[in-house]
């Protein structure tokens, strides 16, 4: 494997990108190299999630979405758009079948838009584990907009809260009750709603239902509590309690199929953006995120140093040990550390 | 410690709309532990190189029924070439007449599979093909 050239990949070498991509994907020193070199570029991109249960039509909407983000946009000329398509790694083999880019056909040829899609192996948040960081190699390499396609997620899966600064969550009708719509979860980490197959004849109901859902969650004095769990951090927090997050997601009606609905959506987004900026969230939630991404990588480094360290005969006799159910694994951590 | 897995595209270039192998192929090697990209149906060659070169993968498996092999494949190369994906490994799959093997492998294909070939046997040559070129 060639050595990976960064300063190819800030100039637009699509193939140096891709290797980038791969060299972090597969933990690579080289990934780390990049990620390191690429970083003081990054904060300009504008992440957005597009989350929802498997079967909604979240690929369909994100081509729609992608190609009509490529016509858009005031301030700048067209912005550059990346798309990472996350699907599930089977538990059992390992392996992973990624077939987001069928409904992505139309963005082919477009020079301007840059596809990847990438297997969760093993993560549970409906993310990878290097979707973070594949964001900052994308965001490094000059894309205005990155499109994050979760797994398809059901109510628990919401670490994509964390990473895009823009989350749309998507629901079809026909997909459960009112009570479906006030559970806690993935509704909550909405920032734009999108009821796709508006074509459908249930399609009001549905969008009426998260409308009141929403009355519900936002009629009444108490702040938006715990909303995209910005609180949630176990490290003191110093800067997040200033901002509160006032925005009252909309809810949109799609047909991703045929683009209907689709250049209203985008004007959404864009009054988002408009929104956290203003309001200072955008910072807010930049601070959120490299917060925890230093989290996460003081945890897995200090769990390599406790790795080359760990004294392995006697880490298998206390195995045993638990095993014969002389004493449990959380007084066998205090023997090992 | 690095997490390599094999990443391949399964492509249809061309007209025919019989994708029936391509799909068994694709759950076969994802049930092989691989990373398996499905692009589904009518790829020019210039898709399946652009989608080559953006998802990074080690394999390209080409299924094609309508015929027009010696007349895809070789501009499927071509195409992967001139990405610079000169390390990317490509087999074929579907239905290939014995004479027209030897000038398709000639071209750059390390394997023409045909209807019934098992596939654990496809499985098993991509890990050899990516092995040997170890990128």
């Amino acid at each position: 494997m060639p050595k990976i050239d960064p300063h190819a990949i800030r100039q637009g070498d699509r193939l140096a990108l891709s290797r980038a991509l791969s060299a972090v994907e597969n933990n690579e020193q080289a990934g780390q190299e990049l990620q390191s070199f690429l970083f003081p570029f990054t904060g300009k991109a504008h992440l957005i999630g597009v989350t929802g249960a498997s079967g909604v039509g979240k690929s369909t909407l994100v081509n729609q979405l992608a190609k009509a983000l490529r016509q858009s946009r005031t301030e700048k000329d067209t912005p550059k758009i990346a798309i990472v398509a996350v699907d599930p790694t089977s538990p059992f083999t390992g392996g992973a079948l990624l077939g987001d880019r069928i409904r992505m056909q139309d963005l082919a040829g477009d020079k301007g838009i840059f596809i990847r899609s990438m297997a969760s192996r093993g993560a549970l948040g409906g993310l990878a584990h290097k979707t973070a960081a594949f964001a900052t190699i994308l965001d490094g390499a000059g894309f205005d907009i990155v499109l994050i396609e979760t797994v398809g997620a059901g109510q628990a899966e919401v670490d994509i809260a964390q990473l895009a600064h823009t989350v749309i969550v998507v629901e079809a009708p026909g997909m459960g009750d009112d009570i479906q719509a006030i559970k806690a979860g993935i509704l909550e980490i909405a920032d734009i709603l999108v009821v796709n197959k508006a074509d459908r004849p249930d399609a009001e109901n549905t969008a009426l239902a998260l409308r009141a859902m929403l009355d519900m969650a936002h009629g009444g004095s108490l702040p938006v509590a715990g909303k995209h769990m910005r609180q949630n951090a176990k490290l003191p927090q110093t800067e997040s309690h200033t901002v509160s997050d006032e925005w009252r997601p909309p809810v949109q009606l799609v047909t991703a199929t045929k683009g209907k609905g689709v250049p209203q959506l985008v004007e959404e987004i864009t009054h988002h953006r408009k929104y956290l900026l203003e309001s200072g969230l955008w910072q807010v939630k930049e601070a959120h995120r490299l917060r925890r991404d230093l989290e996460t990588l003081i945890r897995e480094s200090l769990m390599d140093q406790w790795q080359k360290k760990v004294d392995v005969s006697k880490f298998e006799s206390i195995m045993k040990d638990i095993l014969d159910r002389k004493y449990a694994p959380i007084d066998a951590v205090k023997l090992l550390l | 410690m690095t997490d390599k897995k094999i990443r391949v595209l399964i492509a249809k270039p061309g007209l025919d709309g019989h994708d029936r192998g391509a799909k068994v192929i694709a759950r076969a090697l994802r049930d092989a532990g691989m990373e398996v990209i499905y692009t589904g149906l009518r790829q020019t060659p210039e898709m399946i190189a652009e989608a080559a070169l953006q998802e990074g993968v080690n394999v390209v498996g080409l299924s094609i029924l309508s015929g027009a092999h010696n007349a895809l494949v070789p501009a499927v190369i071509e195409k992967l070439h001139e990405n610079g994906l000169n390390g990317v490994k490509v087999f074929l799959g579907g239905i290939i007449p014995e004479d027209d093997i030897p000038g398709l492998l000639k071209k750059g294909v390390y394997a023409v599979y045909g209807p019934g070939t098992d596939t654990q046997k496809v499985a098993e040559e991509i890990v050899n093909a990516v092995s040997k070129e170890d990128n």
